[in-house]
């Protein structure tokens, strides 16, 4: 095996020697072209605002002024927001919450519903076109079906459980302390769906044999899929924790289309939005908890990241 | 197909045919219905937020407002559709999203394969890094980027007749080009992954008979990975389609701005009651749903080959 490694690596050194021997100017020209006009692109829109936002987390700007009027404050913007900004530290304990509905419930909940649709059962393509819906939906729609559901003159809670045409309604979007768990109820509906696909997609691409191995050494259903199943997924596994924290740093959609995301559904990228369309738009706020976003979801880039390039040796 | 193809088949055929019915007495285990009840009812949980949308959707406000919203419906008709369609003109919201969503799919696709096809066939330092620089652009919330990006937006000019406000503020081009610089990785590592499988002695092959990269790329490359292609357009339709924060902050006019954008705008505006609101929002769906029932397969394909390779 470090044989092969060895051998496969000294014939690709020898191939990339040849290789730059022949690329002609042409060849030369199109490579740049393929690889500096893509380069430039991402890094003006996404890197380059990515370290403005580091450095203007530390400067105090009105955003009307020119850029001669930005004046360095150190790290007042972020004792500021931690001691004297009130809605920072409940929109962070929401996004909290909502990392902990996505990963307590939402992801285990798709892995569940994906390992009942892997038994070979009939009908599965119909349950399965059915469970995938939600993650076609824009999130701002699912926002709207809130609404439908949650409102407290037509909502379907209201009038099912209370009478609203005679006063008598059921408003948890109007209640800070219950509104989140409401709408949470449907962050994960649509998070389970986009879990149930890919994590439904990593067991049927699983070697069969390892099932039937575990099943005549006699181990139950549930054992199998503990001691087997789950540690030969482990790559789904890291891609699964990838995207539950990175769709629990990102949501916004649906509580923005809801209220702007006020009344007990505030979010970090609520407060960062309304530092740049609000009324008291405050740049050097924004972009301090557009840092502290930055900062927690290097968590699972770095994992990612890390994972995908350790296996996967270049050829 | 060879004769040997269709006869393992055929056999097969046959012996599930012939196993069936022993097979069918064996399945019908309690634990066989069990899975089938539980799967029907989370079915229908699952589905009940869309058919509720639906039922309040066709039924007129009269009807709801006197009768209340959970009752048997006296009339159900399409007149709300209708009416959310013509009020809120989202004729123009659709081809917004079209105008934005078609060009950005077509150029994500050009810059992903062309960076795709130089990590995959040539060994240059630059290769690892370059592909985390793609793909951590496209896992970054995207509130991280939005403050500076809008400031960026306000300064860029363009000329009046890419855009209206003069500036890369409110113009297709803009909405374009952050859709573009956001995607991109995700693509790239996707089509990175499907072009290590091809063979490389593809591309050697056309380089000894003197073809150039642009040669290779365009006539050996592109034509093998259709497949992924297809797969990844439909994926990128429904994610720039269902965009919303782009939009809303970087192109605020009802002239440029998209449909599931303009959705913020147009509830209170026309969907006033919330048969109006269910009607506009399943209208909304429509294409993303088209899109899926049409192309299911390489819906889920674009999702899972990047999952399963990373």
């Amino acid at each position: 095996m470090a044989g092969d490694i060895a051998t496969s690596a000294r014939v690709d050194g020898a191939r990339r020697r040849k290789r730059a021997v022949r690329l002609s100017t042409g060849d030369r020209i199109a490579m740049t072209v393929m690889v500096g006009v893509p380069v430039l692109l991402t890094g003006a829109l996404i890197w380059f605002p990515t370290i403005s936002s580091i450095g203007l987390s530390f400067t105090n700007w009105d955003g009307i002024g020119g850029l001669h009027t930005i004046q360095w404050t150190g790290t007042t913007n972020y004792r500021q927001i931690a001691t004297i900004y009130p809605p920072f530290w409940p929109a962070f304990r929401h996004n909290l919450f909502w990392l902990g509905a996505l990963a307590f419930v939402g992801t285990p909940l798709g892995m569940f519903l994906a390992y009942q649709l892997d038994k070979q059962i009939r009908g599965s393509r119909f349950y399965q076109s059915i469970f995938y819906i939600p993650v076609v939906i824009a999130p701002a729609i699912i926002g709207l079906i809130s609404e439908l559901i949650l409102s407290p003159q037509q909502g379907l809670i209201s009038s099912l459980f209370a009478d609203p045409r005679h006063g008598h309604v059921i408003d948890w979007l109007g209640d800070p302390s219950r509104s989140l768990w409401a709408v949470l109820v449907l962050a994960c509906w649509r998070h389970a769906s986009y879990v149930m696909i890919i994590y439904l997609a990593g067991l049927k691409a699983l070697d069969p044999t390892l099932r039937e191995a575990a099943a005549i050494d006699g181990a139950s259903g549930t054992r199998t899929y503990f001691r087997v199943v789950l540690p030969a997924l482990k790559p789904i596994n890291i891609v699964l924790v990838v995207i539950t924290v990175i769709e629990a740093l990102r949501a916004f959609d649906i509580v923005y289309i809801i209220n702007r995301g006020r009344n007990g559904l505030e979010l970090l990228s609520v407060l960062i939005t309304g530092n740049i369309i609000g009324e008291a738009s405050r740049i050097g706020y924004g972009s301090a908890i557009a840092v502290v976003l930055l900062t927690i979801s290097l968590v699972p880039i770095v994992i990612f990241v890390w994972n995908s390039f350790q296996e996967v040796p270049e050829s | 197909m060879t004769s040997a193809a269709v006869d393992t088949e055929a056999v097969a055929v046959e012996t599930r045919a012939a196993s069936r019915p022993r097979r069918r007495k064996r399945r019908a285990k309690p634990s066989r219905v069990a899975l089938h009840a539980f799967l029907i009812l989370t079915v229908l949980v699952w589905a009940s937020p869309i058919l509720w949308a639906i039922f309040t959707a066709m039924r007129p406000y009269s009807d709801t407002s006197e009768h209340g919203y959970v009752s048997w419906p006296r009339a159900f008709n399409f007149t709300n559709f209708t009416n959310a369609y013509s009020q809120s003109g989202m004729l123009h919201y659709f081809w917004n999203s079209i105008i934005v969503a078609v060009p950005a799919i077509f150029v994500i696709l050009l810059f992903s394969s062309a960076l795709a096809f130089v990590v995959s066939r040539y060994s240059y330092w630059f290769n690892v890094p370059l592909l985390i620089f793609f793909m951590a652009a496209n896992l970054l919330p995207q509130q991280v980027v939005l403050q500076p990006l809008y400031r960026l937006y306000l300064w860029v000019p363009l000329p009046t007749w890419l855009s209206a406000s003069g500036y890369l503020y409110d113009s297709y081009v803009g909405l374009i080009a952050i859709n573009v610089a956001f995607q991109t990785g995700f693509c790239t590592f996707v089509l990175a992954n499907y072009m290590k499988t091809i063979p490389r002695s593809l591309s050697e092959a056309a380089r000894v008979d003197g073809a150039g990269v642009l040669r290779q790329y365009f006539s050996i490359m592109l034509p093998l990975c259709k497949p992924a292609l297809a797969a990844l357009a439909t994926l990128e339709f429904t994610f720039i389609y269902n965009d919303f924060l782009w939009a809303l902050i970087l192109a605020p006019s009802s002239d440029v701005q998209p449909i599931t954008a303009a959705l913020n705008n147009l509830q209170g505006q026309f969907f006033t009651d919330n048969n109006l609101l269910a009607a506009g929002a399943l209208l909304t769906a429509v294409p993303t749903l088209v899109v899926f029932v049409l192309l299911q397969k390489q819906f889920v394909r674009g999702l899972t080959l990047g999952a399963n390779k990373g």
